[in-house]
């Protein structure tokens, strides 16, 4: 049987290779390709070196300032996401009642796409802001934490799942020793359970780091980047000199092409950090 | 030798519905926009010879009836009308991503000469279809040097509706500035029974005078182009300038902006709600509030009447529903009307064979020459169409439409042209309203409003 398999995997991996080359690698390369030409239709391209590159910094500082708007976004609710999600993990794996309804409630907003949790924020949040006479898009300020706000909502829930499996893979035994040497809960906490959950840790930072930097879709429903694009994040700076004007295509494609390779370093560097942290029983 | 059979008919199964998956995918095209594109894909039976037309709507309030139109289209002729409308504010990307297919659209729009120069490599010479054989006024088309790239196929207009009905109360109160709608022809006059209305605005039941100035990024086109179009056609006007030379709009002085804050001041001033939270507001929450009477105002065009009578709960009658023309206090404006023009001029794609070009242009004409198609245009589509193929009869009759008809026809005054169709880009425009809607907050001064225009409409035209 595993002759056979090995002599037909190629027929089984085949669907998958075609694709991940037609709708992933195909793409990415010609994305790299049109970045270096002025397009209007990706079959109509003309060769004009790194200019696009050199227009998306120095036309105007959009791009600039959405990259600065995304870092420190990033870096807020990769905390804060984190923190709280590995709380709530922790709350919810002691013996309380009702922990499989909490666990549900906490993870259900995941399921709402982001466009609806975008609008959704935006009337809570404007409806707080109106006692005070203004909205969401007075000032860049608000709509920063309102992202923040926005997306900690989103993403705590889907985290906490990943966090409580880590925990409750963590063996008692382990647990029940300590406690007969005579450590106290913090002592547990973080010599046992934090050691233990860091592939948990590896995983989550990975994915809150991604998912901030690509947010596009909350970014778009709750600000649209207003006022004066002092909100907006990368993804949606992109979007808008590609679509903006005539002729910036390339711009934008060139301006996607960078955006690609500071995530991938950032992740890179992320997941080389927090898998050395890794400790193996 | 079992097992080996077995394997064999589930890697054939495994790539059977691999293959179909793809084509599947593949014709279920504008999904990917990531914009609510419909794709209507009309006429079951696509096998019956007669060819197909596809047609990139531009209108999403009208997608439904291109649905009849391809029915009633397939019934009469056998050719096949595919529609697909892009979401409102989507359709250059719907566009750009579409044509690049291989089942590219034949029939498309572009919205003037602007519209041309992005999309010229596109544009088919339509000098010698019938339609615009047809055409009432030569002159609208898109035209270069010989060559008709663009037939526009509605003409529409836009300024202030306001609601007679709260007129009518305003005028019967005691120290009212007016008597009728009649006496306010100009900025001064407007502004000061605005100003009156305001005060009294308990007294008329209303919440303000004007539904409230959606300034949400994506909902502020009534203000970056409608309204900057008047002083941008007295500019055009003074300076005696073509606006179909783009040499000529490759600056602007944008000199009668004190004109334009004049009536925007107005608007933000003495609205629904304060200045500060127009940043949140749509066109659809403007609209509604006009049709549950708590304005006596609105800027918009003559498509919106669909929008009004739409409300749930409406108030407005629709004897009650008028334009007004939008006054800026520009010398002699009592003479000045509605603005009434096009941006919507049918384009063919010349990359497409020259058989689907042909359909195309048969469809076209058929819209608009034949009964079943005018029957469409006039009732359903309530386009006032500017070809010579439609009697005086055959106009829509929704008020607003009546209202523009009557402009129109009265020669006494200047039509404020549509001349927004040289502004540079979306990005021009979408700036311009962000600094627009920051002035309304109060976090920046006008002199800074008016630089930022002139010097990004500088930067997006020479891109």
């Amino acid at each position: 049987m595993q002759k056979m398999a090995k002599k037909y995997y190629i027929f089984f991996t085949l669907p998958t290779v075609i694709a991940f080359v037609i709708s992933f690698l195909i793409p990415f390369i010609l994305g790299i390709y049109l970045s270096f030409t002025k397009f209007t239709t990706v079959t109509n391209s003309q060769w004009v070196g790194i200019s696009n590159y050199i227009h998306a910094f120095t036309d105007d500082r959009n791009f600039l300032n959405a990259i600065i708007f995304t870092a420190k976004f990033a870096l807020v609710s990769v905390v804060l996401i984190n923190v709280f999600a590995f709380t709530l993990a922790l709350l919810l794996t002691r013996t309380i009642k009702g922990t499989n309804i909490f666990r549900t409630v906490f993870f259900m907003p995941n399921l709402i796409g982001g466009i609806v949790l975008g609008y959704i924020w935006q009337l809570i949040i404007n409806g707080i802001l109106i006692n005070f006479g203004v909205d969401i898009t007075f000032s860049g300020t608000y709509g920063f934490w309102g992202l923040v706000v926005l997306m900690n909502w989103q993403m705590v829930g889907y985290m906490m799942i990943i966090y409580i499996a880590g925990i409750q893979g963590i063996s008692s035994e382990l647990i029940e020793a300590a406690e007969i040497d005579g450590a106290n809960r913090w002592q547990i906490l973080r010599s046992i359970t934090i050691p233990l959950v860091m592939p948990a840790v590896t995983i989550c930072t990975f994915l809150t780091v991604t998912n901030s930097f690509k947010l596009f879709d909350q970014n778009l429903a709750l600000t649209a980047g207003a006022p004066a694009r002092t909100s907006s994040m990368i993804a949606l700076d992109i979007f808008n000199t590609f679509y903006g004007s005539m002729g910036y295509e390339g711009v934008g494609q060139a301006k996607a092409v960078m955006f690609f390779l500071v995530v991938a370093s950032i992740v890179l560097l992320q997941l080389r950090y927090s898998r050395s942290k890794e400790t193996e029983i | 030798m079992t097992k080996k059979l077995f394997l064999l008919l589930s890697v054939l199964l495994i790539t059977a519905s691999f293959i179909t998956a793809c084509t599947t995918t593949d014709t279920a095209a504008p999904a990917d926009t990531g914009s609510q594109a419909a794709a209507a894909d009309t006429g079951s039976d696509t096998t019956t010879s007669g060819g197909e037309v596809y047609y990139l709507n531009f209108k999403p309030e009208v997608s439904e009836i291109y649905d009849a139109i391809a029915k009633a289209y397939k019934e009469e002729t056998g050719v096949t009308l595919k529609v697909v409308t892009a979401a409102s504010g989507t359709y250059e990307q719907t566009l750009k991503s579409e044509i690049a297919k291989s089942d590219a659209p034949v029939l498309f729009q572009i919205n003037g000469p602007r519209g041309y120069a992005n999309w010229a490599d596109y544009c088919a010479d339509l000098k010698d279809t019938e339609l615009y054989q047809h055409l009432s006024d030569k002159s609208l088309a898109v035209t270069v040097g010989d060559g008709v790239y663009g037939i526009p196929y509605v003409v529409e207009g836009y300024g202030i509706i306001y609601n007679n009905a709260i007129m009518e109360k305003y005028f019967a109160l005691d120290g009212a500035l007016a008597t009728s709608m009649a006496e306010i022809n100009n900025f001064q006059t407007l502004k000061a029974v605005v100003e009156d209305m305001t005060a009294k605005k308990d007294a008329l039941g209303i919440k303000g005078v004007f539904s409230s100035t959606s300034l949400k990024p994506g909902e502020d086109w009534r203000w970056q182009t409608h309204l900057a179009n008047v002083p941008i056609f007295y500019e055009i006007r003074d300076n005696n300038l073509d606006i179909k030379d783009a040499e000529a709009f490759r600056e602007t002085k944008f000199q009668y902006s004190d004109n334009f804050r004049n009536i925007f001041d107005l608007y933000i001033n003495n609205s629904t709600v304060e200045p500060t939270l127009l940043g949140s507001k749509s066109v659809d929450d403007s609209m509604a509030e006009f049709a549950l009477g708590q304005s006596a105002m609105v800027q918009n065009g003559n498509w919106a009447w669909g929008q009004i009578s739409g409300v749930d709960g409406n108030v407005v009658l629709a004897e009650d529903v008028k334009f007004l023309p939008i006054y800026t206090g520009m010398p002699g404006e009592e003479k000045q009307s509605i603005s009434v023009g096009t941006e919507n001029f049918f384009a063919i794609n010349s990359q497409a064979s020259p058989e689907k070009q042909k359909l195309a242009a048969d469809f076209i004409y058929w819209l608009y020459s034949s009964d079943t198609g005018k029957a469409f245009v006039t009732n359903d589509l309530k386009f006032i169409a500017p070809f010579d193929t439609f009697t005086e009869e055959e106009k829509p009759t929704d008020p607003l439409a009546k209202s523009l008809l009557s402009y129109m026809a009265n020669t006494d005054l200047y039509n404020v042209a549509w001349d927004f169709v040289v502004f540079p880009s979306q990005t021009f425009k979408d700036n311009f309203g962000a600094a627009l809607l920051q002035y309304a907050q109060g976090t920046m001064q006008w002199d800074e409003v008016k630089q930022l225009m002139i010097d990004q409409w500088k930067v997006e035209a020479n891109k």
